[in-house]
């Protein structure tokens, strides 16, 4: 046996890597013909018999059933019938014949997603997401004769070893080899533009304005761009090449990164706040929110100067003598009772359990704008009140909300949220769910508005209502409900009468 | 109801009847009532419209229209042609099993239908292939072995299209088409076209082929436009092999793609594409209308795909076997030696002779693939442009100096095929 030869696992797809070992057809031994199949391998893209490269006899099998190797490993020994072929001996590549417990399982079917992220298909297999290997490069050795361009923009050897990857020219200062060529490869890594963040984000510019600020030496970089968008536009690059100072004369294109210009520093016209407490909380809960619920809001005109009215009396009302009768207070109350029709709205969805929670209680929260920012303190038990005990509530609440005294614990477990835009002159907005709820309602502001009335157009006080819901747990039937229910009851407050 | 029928959409009143009018995928793992309709379409003979001469069982039928004189010594030589092309044709798929190309393209089943066409040409005419069409290449003279740059990956093709009249594979799925009728167009615009006399021999006309996948792109929609309005001397030839890698025929077309030419307004024909004598028929009536001015035409050889699309497709995942045992029956090698043996045209030692020279063949084309060197680095500049460019000389220094910048450097070891 004195010239064996191996068959390393081809490629058969394209670009594919490894293969698993279905089974083996030979056993060692046995004699085989010149593309008699002798193996068939699984790979991402097909199940395929692989014919022998050679006639002779087996020698050894150095993959077993399941395994799974990678592209280019020897996958048996043969001893060749004639002594003829020149192509790869043993001796090359005989050793490794072990899998990578890592990439083991990265393949995939086709269509389905591999534990690598990619989707394999029938033909071409995406991007690789692993890098590929580096080849060495020479040490010490200056390599070339440093003329020419360097279009090309690919790495030139470093002579640390290190790949130096020339940054993309489309910052502005073009980076050509053209002038310091030599310093460059005595240096070890000093590539233009080094004070820069690879992968920092290119400013939105077009390209003649590129062109423009490459011939000026301005850094896009540096400008923030006017245009729609934030794009460059041709007069932040004059302004920046005219105003800024430092940008010297038009310097030829590529002498270094250094020639950056920035007219007036950001920093000074900017204030830069943490992000934290009740900000950062807010944000935290409106992402958290947003991304998570599946939002509708649906939106309501209503006439409300019947509640109006009805608020007038009360006022007039001895037991309401010491209270402030709101048209939030009032709008609280129609959730309440609306609520006890439309369940859903007050209904959580918990996702964990995999079950919807409907409650017997409506905790209403009531987003208040304070000085430290949005809090939503929580009337308890807001269903168990009668009118005046809410109007009373909500004032408590509020005041103490303004004040900045809302303890933690009167923030937490709301189960429906009224949000009263009107005091800030607005007519509506789509509001966004408190975690954890299903329905928000906006309420605007109150105007005298042009309103149709038996056929003839008169003042009425008009309010606008939106609801914000949580489609997982209420439709649009539920939800369109609730929402008319309380229009209804502000729009007549006698309508009350009718739910309980 | 004729085949043709059965995939077109149902009437109102037939979809009511149908619950699940969705279309799954044609890739879907339990076989549609679409897919096993149109499963049994790709096993019919393809309609009464088919031009066929010699019957899967290589009985020697006669058509009105399309009868041929052909010699016993012709026979046998298309005979030979099939047998070598298929022969070169699996040895390209082992060797690229075995790791020595990047791809191969299998012709498998459609030797047929492109030997027959390729015998229809004359020297002066032009092919502008796909790329599976080792057949016509054979034909045009090129030899096997110059197939395998552009599946190693060392070359784009490397025959000369103006010596052999054979344009280079194209990979861009009917992007032929166009280049054919602006070729076809030149044909006609330099007065080789339509000659009467003693330069009726001298006529030329040009041939495109591409597949059933193709006659969905653009390129074939606009190349037969423009070969209708300037009456380009173009046979357009497809290859209808049943699958565009996964997709069904059913998929790309709703009427018998031979009927397409009706919208364009030049003639087509559906011709049996595992029928070497219909091939060859067809394709020289057609040439011949070409030549002489009558262009352009369409031909549909109705053939069938045997293997995979390529190498990188599994085709056991979207076809059904009992589809492929159908065509077995009807292949094309098998019905021209029956035909032979039966009809005392070949014996047995005629046969015994092309398989000994198919196996040399096969050696040859094999050693010659294990044999090829990797292009130098520098061929990707010495070919971009006629004339070097400074700028395309300055990039490719720059590359050989950053080519030597490595430790393990010599050029030879990069980009080698294992």
């Amino acid at each position: 046996m004195a010239q064996l030869k191996n068959f390393p696992l081809p490629d058969v797809g394209e670009g594919l890597t490894e293969a698993e070992i279905l089974n083996w057809r030979i056993q060692p031994g046995d004699a085989v013909e010149l593309n008699q199949i002798i193996v068939e391998i699984e790979t991402a893209k097909a199940s395929v018999e692989l014919p022998c490269p050679y006639a002779g006899t087996i020698n050894e099998l150095l993959a077993e059933p399941g395994q799974t190797v990678e592209v280019g490993t020897p996958i048996l020994t043969i001893e060749p019938a004639g002594a003829s072929d020149d192509t790869e001996s043993t001796e090359r590549d005989g050793a490794e014949t072990g899998t990578d417990p890592d990439s083991a399982e990265q393949g995939g079917k086709i269509g389905e997603e591999s534990a690598d992220g990619r989707i394999a298909t029938l033909v071409g297999y995406g991007p690789r997401s692993t890098s590929a290997k580096r080849r060495p490069r020479k040490s010490g050795a200056a390599s070339g004769s440093g003329g020419g361009a360097t279009d090309s923009g690919g790495r030139r050897p470093a002579t640390n070893g290190t790949p130096v990857t020339a940054p993309a020219s489309t910052n502005g200062t073009a980076v050509n080899g053209s002038a310091p060529r030599a310093a460059e490869q005595a240096r070890p890594v000093p590539a233009a533009g080094a004070d820069r963040v690879p992968g920092d984000r290119v400013p939105l510019a077009k390209p003649p304005v590129r062109k423009l600020a490459k011939d000026l030496g301005v850094d896009l970089r540096s400008l923030s761009g006017s245009g729609s968008g934030g794009v460059i536009t041709r007069e932040d690059v004059e302004r920046a090449a005219s105003g800024g100072g430092t940008a010297a004369a038009p310097t030829p294109a590529g002498a270094t990164g250094t020639a950056t210009t920035a007219p007036r520093d950001r920093s000074e016209r900017e204030q830069r706040v943490p992000i934290k407490g009740v900000r950062k909380a807010t944000a935290q809960a409106m992402v958290d929110s947003a991304f998570t619920a599946p939002h509708v809001t649906e939106f309501l005109t209503i006439d409300v100067t019947p509640m109006m009215e009805f608020r007038e009396r009360l006022k007039k009302h001895p037991e309401f003598r010491d209270v402030k009768v709101t048209p939030l207070a009032i709008a609280s109350k129609a959730m309440c009772l609306a609520a006890k029709r439309t369940p859903d709205v007050n209904a959580s969805w918990d996702g964990e359990a995999g079950e919807i929670v409907y409650k017997d209680y409506v905790h209403l929260g009531v987003a208040a704008a304070t000085e430290r920012g949005l809090v939503v303190p929580k009337v308890r038990d807001a269903d168990a009140m009668s009118l005046r005990e809410l109007a009373v509530a909500l004032e408590e609440l509020t005041s103490t909300a303004r004040e900045g005294r809302t303890p933690p614990e009167a923030m937490t477990n709301g189960t429906i949220t009224i949000t009263n835009v009107g005091v800030f002159g607005v007519d509506t907005g789509t509001p966004i769910l408190n975690p954890g709820e299903s329905a928000i309602l906006a309420f605007g502001a109150i105007r005298e508005m042009p309103w149709v009335v038996d056929g003839q157009v008169v003042p009425r006080q008009v309010c606008q209502l939106a609801l914000s819901f949580d489609h997982r747990v209420v439709d649009g039937q539920q939800g369109s409900r609730f929402l008319a229910d309380v229009g209804s009851m502000l729009s007549d407050p006698g309508m009350a009468l009718t739910f309980g | 109801m004729s085949p043709e029928h059965w995939t077109r959409p149902s009437r109102p009143d037939e979809r009511d009847r149908i619950a699940d009018t969705a279309v799954p995928a044609a890739t879907s793992a339990t076989p549609t009532r679409e897919q096993v309709i149109a499963g049994l379409r790709a096993t019919s003979e393809g309609g009464a419209d088919l031009v066929q001469l010699l019957t899967p069982e290589g009985q020697r039928v006669s058509h009105p229209d399309f009868d041929i004189d052909i010699t016993d010594e012709q026979l046998r030589g298309m005979y030979r042609d099939m047998v070598l092309v298929r022969r070169a044709d699996r040895e390209g798929n082992a060797l690229q099993r075995q790791g020595q190309l990047g791809i191969w393209v299998p012709l498998l089943g459609q030797e047929a239908a492109q030997i027959g066409a390729g015998r229809a040409l004359r020297p002066q005419d032009m092919a502008f292939p796909s790329y599976r069409e080792h057949g016509v290449a054979w034909c045009r003279g090129i030899d096997p072995t110059e197939l395998l740059g552009i599946f190693r990956g060392t070359d784009h093709g490397s025959w000369d299209p103006n010596e052999t009249g054979m344009g280079l594979y194209t990979i861009v799925i009917g992007n032929q088409c166009v280049n054919a009728t602006g070729y076809a167009m030149g044909q006609k615009f330099e007065g080789k076209v339509g000659n009467s006399g003693d330069d009726a021999a001298a006529n030329e006309a040009t041939m495109v082929f591409f597949g059933d996948g193709a006659t969905s792109q653009g390129d074939v929609h606009e190349g037969m436009v423009w070969a209708s309005v300037y009456d380009a001397p173009v046979v357009f030839f497809c290859q209808n092999n049943q699958w565009a890698i996964s997709e069904p025929t059913e998929r790309q077309s709703r009427v018998p793609l031979y009927e397409r030419a009706k919208g364009y307004g030049f003639p087509g024909i559906r011709v049996d594409g595992n029928d070497v004598l219909a091939s060859l028929a067809v394709s020289r009536w057609a040439m011949n209308e070409a030549r002489q001015g009558n262009g352009p035409l369409l031909i549909e050889a109705f053939t069938y795909r045997m293997d995979a699309h390529t190498t990188s497709d599994d085709a056991t995942r979207y076809r059904m076997g009992d589809e492929l045992e159908a065509w077995k029956l009807k292949d094309p090698i098998e019905r021209l030696r029956v035909h032979l043996l039966r009809e005392g045209i070949a014996d047995q030692d005629f046969l015994d002779g092309v398989e000994t020279e198919a196996d040399e063949l096969a050696a040859r084309f094999r050693q010659f693939c294990v044999d090829m060197p990797d292009p130098p680095p520098e061929r990707i500049f010495s070919a971009a442009y006629a004339e070097e460019s400074p700028v395309v000389a300055a990039q490719r220094e720059d590359y050989l100096d950053y080519l030597s910048g490595f430790a393990d450097s010599g050029h030879d070891t990069e980009g080698s095929v294992r």
